[in-house]
Formats: structure tokens, C-alpha cells, sequence
């Protein structure tokens, strides 16, 4: 042991790799660490390991036309005799090789016993002439390389051979990994039966690997992404690590030196080779990036030296891997965490050097809640471990809690998500309802938007004045029409200032009245914008309407604060908007003219718009683009829920204009915030009136509905209408005594029922129940 | 219960579920009483499929449960789609009975009416599967990583995701071979099915009583030599540990994968029928004999280098989990399923026979097993046999009823359908794994 450690520490080289012509199957290095063999379907050739790379020493695929049993599943160099090598081959045979044969065939021995594939062979770890094989047909096999057939056969019973491996501790066990998930051990003395076996993976075990130190360690890697380490020292097999990775697990090779760690690599889709901390099983401990295919052979140089990984792989090439290469992922890791609590609570954990600094450093237990109530528990603690070559991170967990009843609450969103009329009445009454509902919530900006959507959408539908009037059902459209063009522009332009000024008052007190509205304006250019004037106009506009509304049904009555009603006012509002109706005005220009003295002092996107509004034909169309801005702006500001809800009410006035994966995209928010809050009805009304293909799918999948057997009592698992248990039909119809597939109609008094129709009938004849219980059913 | 079974099922019919089987026979052998009602109770009737199957019931429940699960339960694609892709690849071998099952079943999915027009009246995303399917069906080796990038690559108008290309190309594979089982038991439409003029194709155009009256004597005795003959051969094969020269497994392999078995087709179904055209472009693709060696032979797949215990699954399994599973396991059973008799006999280790059916398949599709003596096939399979497992796997269509009575002629029908379940699930993994190869190259 000495003297080999001392060879170890004369190993030196660097990442290296060279190109083989063929993909390599497997690679066995031999004891001194010198010299690597590579084995493959159509290679099979050893390489020198110099100090920056590899040299091709020897080819051992010779012949014009070499046989199958060169093509090698796997390789291996005996670790005591430096010129023995053995291969399995994929026609079943079992190969030994001399390298010290004169001649160029090296070909020593050949036992062709295995009917299939052989998957492993493994020399014994001290005895010079003992050779194990394990094979596709079930059989694993003890040969004694002085003689010329197999010594002795083991019958995993039936099911194929993945791995042999010797036990490098114990002189006579063996373990072998099976397809169907068990893992045997046997005794090489015994081959008429397995010591122990236990079921160590769902489905194939590909691998296993002894501990080299440990003497009943067992790492073992399956098809299931797993890597499982085993104790066998006690009584009963104890899984004692286990570590999930991202791919079926093709290979697994305890690493030198390390008690704890292991290196592995994927039989698909994964090409990196991982090398494990099994007690810190979800994060690699170190990955070697390099291969392009599927690495299919890692063995470490040295088995005393812990820091050189040989591999190859099916991108036909042979890499030497420098641990102090590798790239450590737990250096890349974020170990900051941050999450949103549902009611605006924030948690955020970050290391505590980060957290903590200009505070005491070395006090590892303390946590940090600034901002926050100490509430929180502390949660675990690990002891650091001097051996553990992790990097130790603590981190601090800090909880900010918003205020009760701050700002931040969101029991705004649960009640605007309970009020919004989102479908069911005509566009015009769900644009006011939820205007309303808005505005109610003390939600001006909102409340404005919605009426603003009813001016957009609702009429220019019919362009025509008569129609218009009925929509706006004020009372005063006869004085309207008796305007003129002109006229009214002058008094629009003249009132419109004077009417501009209540309105500032009247939106000073909605805004002193208003908690967010501060932090609403504050915050963003284009809220400002909206609350600007000219929506403001409208906005009062529109409530002035409703006042209108209120002036004729007196039960109906708006709350509305600081803006007394007058009469002279009312003509206003509805001004506008028969100039915008008009098909063809003919003051066209001098309107525009008009409407630009009239905008100087508002904002440039009204500019925009009040000259269009005297555009002759205005398509809903034309607001597409404003009102697609519009829902962008709210879902950026993390109110989706005005989104979708928009969305979901103009329908198809706006859907064409947003890309779906927006509209999905909001969908899926909105739905995920109300589960969230427990709004299940409002969820799934939004989904049902989607029009998003993938959100209305949410409903139509995984509803599973259980249902008991009547007669039973116990659960029916794959029908609905028949017992498995009892073979008696659930549900059968009192009337024509069939059984019922579709819809189930039942008296909740004696619980007898049938299909609806027949149900229905019965009815109109009896009022007993048909199915002579002599109870008198009531449907309703 | 029971007794509602027996008098549900459409033994009333003239016809009965298969133009080979009689159905009297199926009833008699239905070990799988209690498998068939419950598939009558779930769907209302046992239908012709079904009730084939019936006969080997471990393999139904499985079947079922892999088909159920591909057509209804949770997946990438919606369900009409998954109909419509069925219509498509059982289009491709003219299968009547697939067509006709699904097309109800794809508008009562809620399936645009319009699309059964034509494969034009799909949107362009279902229309792009056309090249991947037509290579699934005849010549799956030619599948590569550009068919998939194709469809896949992001960019590309109305891509596939990877999720969904792997259930398609479940679904096209799973029809192929459940095509090729209706041809190969002779499968006969529903009653409802009628109607359609072009279903009088797959009626036969031989009378099977007629045959089985006309078995005389001499005949019989003829047949049960053959089974015992078939017998000794088996034990030679098993106990066997000659030695070959790797030329010879390869010429042996070789000589397997050309034989050229097809009888020379008497009528050349020259026209498509229009209810198949419709949903198939480039009708004279089809499966085409590998030709002999030196030819540039396209290269074998072998079954080392990707299988579907190792590699196969691992993929499938990342990229469609429960589907990787139920596969897996029906591959298992089928592969397991033995009562350890032939004909008359009983307590027979079929393995090597079974075996040989299997790896035939597999060879006809180009994959090789190193570990395989592709000698014993043609120790084990008669002619007649190879003829009848070629052309069902790679002509379904043209499969008649006389190669259906002409190999094992004593053996029991349910044992023919048995080879059928061999034939139907070597062909539909040899299938999947070329696909899923041309995947994992993708992905790498």
C-alpha cells in the first residue's frame, strides 16, 4: 500500500484527450496507471498515458476481417497481472488476452459457454487465475483462466446480468446486478444458490460498484436515475444513501481516497460525468463537461489517486479529467432563495456573510429578520464536517411581512375577482358593472378603464345616432341633436374648461379619499397619463351618465362625492360623442382645429386621439392598438387580473390583437393567483371563457371523479356503473331497470333514480317513487 | 354476469370477429371470459379486436391498458388529434377497420368533421407528420435526426414540441402494428361498420369452412409430423453449441434479411381506394425487401447499440414517462406469454421458437443481434410461416387467407394469434426504436 501510494504521487498530467476511431464501449486501465484500454464494437486498442497525452501502444483488433468477439461490451485489465486483459463480447463469447504473446493476435483464451450477450467480466481482485462473467441469458460464470471451460455456473434465474463485480474486501462473495431490478450476492463457493438478494431499483440495475475501503459498501445505479448506496454488513440490506440524478444511470465507480464520493455518468441524453458527495446528494460535487455523446466508460487512473478520471465515450474520444478541472457546480449555485408569501409576505434566505456583515460574522446560529417579526423558526442546522469538502454555507432567513391592512393587502383582488361580471350580459352592462365594482373599490384608475372600453367598443358598432342614443339611454339626446356641429364645439371648447375644473376638484377628493393612489401615481409614467385629463373627462363624463341613469331610476344611485349635479353639464358628456358617431361631419377640419386648441394642455396620446374622433368611420379597430397597450401596461404592473378580465370581456373586439402566448401567458397568472386565494368558481368561469386552446384544455383533463358502489359500499375503481367487488350495477334506472351511463337522476328522499327522462315521465303520471318504495319523490 | 357477456358478444353475427378464425372456436378457447366482460362493460361491447385478443388475456389487460392510456388519458396532444394521426397511419395499410373505428371516434372526441375530407383539410402541423409517418410504416431505418429536426427545429412554422412528436409517433407506431394485426388475424369490421363498399376488401375471398371440411385424413397425419419434426428441432437448437465463424452469422443474417418470400402479387392494387387516398400521400411507398449484400445495403442497426431495455426506455421515459412504463411492460409480457404447448402438445419450452419469431421480425426491420444465430430461424420457421410473418409485418394489406391456413396447419388458432401479438410487438419496438434513435441524435 505504501509503495503504491508513493506511485500515485508521481502521477502528474493535465486534461487531455485524444480522438479514437470508434465509439469506445468501455476502458480499464492497468495497475500502474500507465497504460489505458479501450474497448468498443470496432475498436479495441491501448493507449499510453504520458504527461499531455495519449499514445496509441498497441492495436488489438488485427485480422483482414476481425470476428465478432472483438466487438467488446466491456473491458478489464487485471490489477495483478499487467499483461492479462479481458473482454465480453457482444455475440457471447468471453475473451482473455496476453499482451506479452510474441505474435500479433494476443488472442489467449476463448470461452464462447454464454448464449448471449456478455454484459461484464471481472478479473478477482488477488487471485491471479479467477475471471467472472455475466451475460444477457441469465447466467453468470467462474472461470479459471488454466483451464479451458468455465469452473462453475450461477443462475440469477432466469433474468439477464447487467454487472459483476468482486467484493475487494471479502475473498469469496461477488455481487451481481440483474435487469429486473434485484441485487445477488453470491458466494464463489456455492454456485447453487445466492447468499442474499434484495430489490435495489425499479427495473434494470445497469452497475454496481464495492467500496473500496468499506467493506459492505455497495453503490449500485439503475435505469430509474437512481444511485443507491447499500449496507451489507448488517443482518437485513440497508439503504443508507441515495442519490437522484437526471438520467439512467450507466456506470458507477467509487472514488479513491474519498470515503464518501462517487463518480457516474448517464446511459442517454446526459453526457456529463458527475462525481457525488452521497451525503449531499442534490447537488454534484464536481462535473467534467467535456463529451459530446453518452459517456459509456469512466475509471479513475489510479486507485489510490483521487484526482485523475479517465473516460470514454460514444463520441469517439478518450479523455484524462483534472479534478482541480472540474467545474463545481455548488460554486455556481444560488444559495438565495426568495419567495412571495400569498398575502404580500416576502422570505428571502441568502448567505449569511452577505446578510450579516456589517454585524458579528462568527455567530453561525443567528438568523436575521430585519423588517420583519422574529416569528420564524430557526430550521436546521448542519454540524460542518471537517471531512466534507463542501463549500459550508449558512445562510439567513429574513421574513418582511407587509403591514395588516397596508396597501399591499390584496383583498381588493379577492373582491374585484368576486364582483367582475365577466360574461352573461351584454358587453355595454358588464363594462358599467364592472366600472362600478371598480370604482366601489376605490379603484379610479380601473373604473375609468372599464368605461373608457364601453365608449370604445360599445357604439362605434353602430355608427348611426339613433342607435346611440338608445345605448346611452340619456334623456337629454333630443338637445343633443339639436346642436349643431358648431355649436357644440364652441360650447364643448367653452364648458369643457369650466367642466374641466370641477373635475380637478372633484378628482383632488377622489385622490385624497384614495390610499394607493399616491404610490399608483408615483409610480408610473402612464399612470399619470391616465389619469390625466382627458381621461378624466371622460370618466366624469360617464359618471354623469350614470347619474343620468340615477335621475331615472331613482333606486339606483351612485355615490358620488363632490360634484353636485347641473344641468347645463349634462349636455357635455354626451357630446363628444355624437361628433365622434357622426359618419360624415362636415366641419371636419374646423372640429380639429377646435379639438387642438382644446388639447393644448392635455397630454400627447390625447392629442392623438381627440383628433381622431373626428375621424368620419372610426372602426373599434382603431383603439385596438391603445387598448392592447393598455392590457400590457396592467399585466406589467402585476395586475393581471384587470387583464384577463378585459380580455375576457371585449372578446373577440381584442383578442386577434395579442399574441397568444401573451394571452395564455396571463390566463395561466391569473389562474394561478385565484387557486391560490381559494377562488375556485372565479377560476374555473375564467377558464371556461377562455379562448386560449391551452387553458381551456385545464378543464378537460385529469378529472377524476370517485364514486362508491351502492350496494357495497366500497369504492369503484374502473367503471362507473359496475361493482367490481360485488358484480352488481350501481346504478340502475328504477323505471326500465337498465343500467344508467349518462345523466343519473335521483329522489334525495329514498335515493331511488333513473335515467332523466324516463324519470321524467314516470312522473308525470305517479308521484310515488317508481321504484315502489311507496315514497313520495319531489324533483325540482 | 357472465351469462350477459356471452349473450352480448356478437357471436349472433354471421360473420364474427375474424374472416380466419371461426367463431365458435374463439368462444371455446376464451379462457378470457372475465377479461372480455370488462372490456364490454367499459366500452359497452367486446369489439372484434378485443375479442381476438380475448384469447390471450394477460396480453389484452396490458394492451388495453397501453391503448387506453395512449388515446385517452393525459398526453401532449388533444384527443382528436390522437384519433386523427391513428386514421392517418392505419390509412397507410389500407385498414379499413382502424379508419372507419376512429373516424367516429375522432368526432366524438370533438374532431373537426371537415378534416376526415382529407389530409389537405388538416391543419399544416397534422400534414407535416406525413414523411415520418409513411418511413414508420415501410422503412423505418431511414428515419434520422433531420426527419425529427425537421419537425421539431424551433422557428419552423407550427413545430412540433418534443413531448408531442414522442406521442405521435407512439400513436403512428401503435396503429402500424395494430393494422398489421387486424390483416394478419383476418379482423372483420364491426357490424355497425358497414356500408362502406370498400370493406368487402378485407372480407375473404376463401371460404375457412370450406378448408377445414376439406382436411382429410392423410393431411392431418402429414401436419402432426410437421409439429413433431418442428419439435426435434427445437431440442437441437437449444441444446446446440456449435461454433461459427463470424462470415457465416453475418451471411446468415443476411440471407434471412433479402429472402425474398413475397408470392408474386397476383392483382396489382393499382388505385388506392378513395376513403385510404385521401389520407395518404405517395402511396407506392412501401416497405422495400433489403436488397442482397454489396448493394448498398443500408447499414443494420444492431440491437447492442440501442436497445429498448437500455436506451429506448431511458429516452421514452424523460420525454413521455407513463407511456415508457406501459410500454416496457407489455414488451415483457408479450415476450413472456407461453403455456408451454404447441398443437397437440403440452409442457414445451417455446422460448427458442418464440425467440426466433421475434428476432425474424426484427431482422426483416434491419436490426441484428450479436448474440443470435439467425441459423435457427431458418431451422424453425417454414417457409409458409416466413411468408405469412413477412408479409403481415411488412405488407399487412396483402396478407390472403391462404397464407393465414397454409403454415402450422395443426396448430390452434389462438396459437396463430399468438405469433400475431409476437409480430405486432416486434414490429411496433423496431419501429419506436429507429424513431427513437433518430431522437436521441437529435438531442446529442
Amino acid at each position: 500500500m505504501e509503495k503504491m501510494t508513493r506511485v500515485s504521487s508521481t502521477i502528474s498530467g493535465c486534461t487531455m484527450f485524444c480522438h479514437l476511431d470508434a465509439p469506445a464501449n468501455a476502458i480499464s486501465v492497468c495497475r500502474d496507471a500507465t497504460q489505458v484500454v479501450v474497448a468498443g464494437r470496432n475498436i479495441f486498442k491501448i493507449y499510453g498515458l504520458e504527461e499531455d497525452a495519449f499514445v496509441e501502444r498497441l492495436n488489438l483488433r488485427v485480422g483482414r476481417k476481425p470476428s465478432l468477439n472483438f466487438s467488446c461490451a466491456d473491458v478489464m485489465w487485471h490489477q495483478m497481472e499487467e499483461n492479462l486483459l479481458a473482454t465480453a463480447a457482444t455475440n457471447g463469447a468471453v475473451v482473455t488476452w496476453n499482451l506479452a504473446r510474441p505474435c500479433r493476435n494476443k488472442q489467449e483464451q476463448l470461452f464462447t459457454e454464454h448464449k448471449r450477450t456478455v454484459n461484464k467480466v471481472c478479473f478477482h481482485p488477488t487471485e491471479v487465475n479467477m475471471l467472472l462473467s455475466g451475460s444477457q441469458d441469465g447466467f453468470m460464470k467462474c472461470f479459471d483462466l488454466r483451464k479451458k471451460e468455465s469452473v462453475s455456473t450461477f443462475s440469477g434465474q432466469s433474468e439477464s446480468v447487467r454487472d459483476v463485480q468482486f467484493s475487494i474486501k471479502d475473498y469469496f462473495t461477488f455481487a451481481a446486478s440483474f435487469e429486473n431490478g434485484n441485487v445477488q450476492l453470491w458466494d464463489i463457493r456455492r454456485p447453487d444458490r445466492y447468499e442474499r438478494m434484495f430489490t435495489a431499483h425499479t427495473g434494470p440495475v445497469f452497475c454496481c460498484d464495492w467500496h473500496p475501503d468499506d467493506r459492505g459498501w455497495l453503490a449500485t445505479g439503475g435505469r430509474d436515475k437512481m444511485v443507491k448506496v447499500w449496507d451489507m454488513s448488517t443482518n437485513r440490506v440497508k439503504e443508507i444513501y441515495c442519490v437522484q440524478t437526471i438520467a439512467s444511470v450507466a456506470r458507477v465507480k467509487w472514488r479513491p481516497e474519498r470515503r464518501y464520493h462517487l463518480a457516474t455518468c448517464s446511459m442517454m441524453v446526459d453526457h456529463n460525468i458527475y462525481v457525488w458527495d452521497v451525503r449531499r446528494p442534490f447537488i454534484p460535487f464536481a462535473t467534467f463537461e467535456e463529451h459530446r455523446d453518452v459517456t459509456t466508460g469512466i475509471v479513475w487512473r489510479h486507485q489510490h489517486d483521487p484526482y485523475f478520471l479517465l473516460s470514454g465515450s460514444k463520441d469517439s474520444t478518450l479523455y484524462q479529467h483534472m479534478f482541480k478541472d472540474a467545474s463545481r457546480p455548488v460554486d455556481r449555485a444560488n444559495p438565495e432563495g426568495l419567495c412571495f408569501g400569498l398575502l404580500g409576505d416576502l422570505a428571502f434566505a441568502a448567505k449569511e456573510s452577505l446578510m450579516s456583515a456589517p454585524q458579528s460574522v462568527g455567530d453561525v446560529g443567528r438568523k436575521t429578520y430585519p423588517g420583519g417579526d422574529r416569528r420564524y423558526p430557526i430550521f436546521f442546522f448542519k454540524k460542518p464536517d471537517v471531512t466534507e469538502q463542501f463549500a459550508q454555507v449558512s445562510s439567513a432567513l429574513s421574513v418582511f411581512e407587509s403591514e395588516a391592512g397596508s396597501g399591499v393587502g390584496m383583498d381588493w383582488f379577492i373582491n374585484t375577482a368576486q364582483s367582475y361580471l365577466l360574461s352573461g350580459k351584454p358587453f355595454v352592462e358588464l363594462c358599467e358593472h364592472n366600472a362600478q365594482v371598480a370604482k366601489r373599490l376605490n379603484r379610479p384608475q380601473e373604473s375609468t378603464t372599464w368605461t373608457m372600453l364601453r365608449i370604445m367598443f360599445s357604439e362605434p358598432a353602430n355608427p348611426s345616432l339613433s342607435s346611440n342614443h338608445n345605448l346611452n339611454k340619456s334623456g337629454n339626446l333630443p338637445l343633443v341633436n339639436s346642436f349643431s356641429m358648431k355649436e357644440m364645439s364652441a360650447a364643448l371648447n367653452e364648458r369643457n374648461k369650466e367642466n374641466r375644473q370641477d373635475n380637478l376638484h372633484s378628482l383632488e377628493t377622489n385622490l385624497n379619499n384614495n390610499d394607493e393612489n399616491e404610490e399608483t401615481e408615483g409610480s408610473e409614467g402612464q399612470a399619470e397619463y391616465l389619469f390625466g385629463d382627458a381621461e378624466l373627462d371622460d370618466d366624469d363624463l360617464y359618471s354623469m351618465e350614470h347619474e343620468n341613469q340615477a335621475a331615472e331610476e331613482p333606486e339606483y344611485l351612485l355615490p358620488q362625492e363632490a360634484f353636485p349635479l347641473r344641468h347645463e353639464i349634462m349636455d357635455h358628456p354626451s357630446a363628444p360623442e355624437p361628433v365622434q358617431e357622426k359618419p360624415e361631419s362636415p366641419h371636419v377640419s374646423g372640429s380639429e382645429a377646435e379639438s387642438t386648441c382644446l388639447t393644448p394642455m392635455e397630454s400627447f396620446s390625447l392629442i392623438s386621439v381627440s383628433q381622431l374622433l373626428f375621424s368620419p368611420h372610426l372602426p373599434p379597430k382603431f383603439f385596438c392598438p391603445i387598448v392592447k397597450e393598455m392590457l400590457c401596461y396592467y399585466a406589467e404592473q402585476g395586475d393581471v387580473q384587470m387583464a384577463v378580465s378585459v380580455l375576457i370581456v371585449l372578446g373577440d373586439r381584442i383578442r386577434k390583437e395579442i399574441d397568444e402566448l401573451t394571452q395564455e401567458h396571463w390566463y395561466m397568472s391569473y389562474i394561478d393567483l385565484l387557486q391560490r386565494f381559494e377562488l375556485w368558481n372565479v377560476s374555473n368561469e375564467v377558464i371556461k371563457l377562455s379562448t386560449c386552446g391551452p387553458i381551456m384544455c385545464l378543464n378537460q383533463a385529469s378529472t377524476t371523479l370517485h364514486i362508491n358502489c351502492s350496494n357495497c359500499k366500497r369504492p369503484m375503481s374502473n367503471r362507473g356503473w359496475i361493482c367490481d367487488r360485488c358484480h352488481q350495477c350501481a346504478s340502475v334506472c328504477a323505471v326500465c331497470h337498465h343500467v344508467v351511463k349518462g345523466l343519473f337522476v335521483w329522489c334525495q328522499g329514498c335515493s331511488h333514480g333513473g335515467h332523466l327522462e324516463h324519470m321524467m315521465e314516470w312522473l308525470k303520471q305517479s308521484r310515488h317513487c317508481p321504484a315502489g318504495c311507496g315514497h313520495l319523490c319531489e324533483y325540482t | 354476469m357472465k351469462e350477459e357477456a356471452g349473450v352480448d358478444q356478437p357471436q349472433t353475427l354471421p360473420s364474427g370477429p375474424s374472416a380466419f378464425i371461426p367463431i365458435e372456436e374463439i368462444l371455446d378457447e376464451g379462457a378470457a371470459q372475465e377479461v372480455m366482460s370488462e372490456a364490454l362493460l367499459s366500452e359497452g361491447r367486446v369489439d372484434h379486436i378485443n375479442t381476438m385478443m380475448g384469447l390471450h388475456p394477460t396480453y389484452q389487460t396490458c394492451f388495453q391498458r397501453t391503448h387506453n392510456a395512449l388515446l385517452q388519458l393525459d398526453g401532449p396532444l388533444p384527443l382528436s388529434w390522437r384519433h386523427f394521426i391513428i386514421i392517418l397511419a392505419s390509412a397507410r395499410h389500407q385498414c379499413s377497420y382502424l379508419v372507419q373505428h376512429h373516424s367516429s371516434a375522432f368526432l366524438l372526441a370533438g374532431g373537426d368533421e371537415s378534416w376526415l375530407r382529407g389530409l389537405h383539410c388538416a391543419p399544416p402541423k397534422i400534414q407535416r407528420l406525413q414523411t415520418l409517418n409513411k418511413l414508420l410504416a415501410h422503412r423505418p431505418w431511414i428515419i434520422t435526426q433531420e426527419h425529427i429536426q425537421e419537425l421539431v427545429c424551433p422557428g419552423a412554422e407550427a413545430r412540433w414540441s418534443l413531448a408531442e412528436l414522442i406521442q405521435a409517433i407512439v400513436l403512428m407506431s401503435h396503429a402500424h402494428s395494430l393494422a398489421s394485426f387486424v390483416w394478419g388475424c383476418g379482423v372483420l369490421p364491426e357490424p355497425e361498420q358497414s356500408g362502406d363498399e370498400s370493406l368487402q376488401m378485407c372480407s375473404p375471398t376463401e371460404s375457412c369452412c370450406a378448408r377445414d371440411k376439406a382436411r382429410n385424413q392423410q393431411e392431418w397425419s402429414e401436419a402432426v409430423n410437421e409439429v413433431k419434426l418442428l419439435m426435434e428441432k427445437m431440442m437441437i437448437v437449444q441444446q446446440q453449441g456449435e461454433e461459427f465463424t463470424q462470415e457465416e452469422m453475418v451471411t446468415r443474417f443476411e440471407r434471412e434479411r433479402t429472402e425474398s418470400l413475397l408470392e408474386p402479387a397476383d392483382v396489382q392494387r393499382s388505385v388506392l381506394p378513395d376513403c385510404f387516398s385521401r389520407f395518404v400521400v405517395d402511396a407506392d411507398f412501401t416497405y422495400q425487401d433489403f436488397s442482397p449484400r454489396g448493394v448498398q445495403a443500408p447499414p443494420t442497426m444492431r440491437a447492442q447499440d440501442y436497445s429498448w431495455e437500455d436506451h429506448g426506455f431511458s429516452l421514452m421515459n424523460r420525454l413521455y414517462g407513463e407511456m415508457a412504463q406501459l410500454l416496457d411492460e407489455k414488451f415483457q409480457v408479450v415476450c413472456a406469454l407461453t403455456y408451454n404447448t404447441m398443437a397437440m402438445h403440452s409442457h414445451v419450452d417455446t422460448s427458442t421458437l418464440r425467440k426466433a419469431i421475434w428476432n425474424y421480425i426484427h431482422c426483416i426491420y434491419g436490426i441484428r443481434y450479436d448474440d443470435y444465430n439467425y441459423g435457427e430461424v431458418n431451422q424453425l420457421l417454414e417457409r409458409s410461416l416466413k411468408v405469412y410473418v413477412k408479409t403481415v409485418a411488412c405488407h399487412p394489406e396483402k396478407t390472403t387467407p391462404r397464407m393465414y391456413f397454409s403454415f402450422w396447419r395443426q396448430f390452434r388458432h389462438s396459437e396463430k394469434v399468438h405469433v400475431n401479438l409476437l409480430l405486432m410487438e416486434a414490429r411496433l419496438q423496431a419501429a419506436l426504436l429507429y424513431a427513437l434513435r433518430a431522437i436521441t441524435r437529435y438531442m446529442t
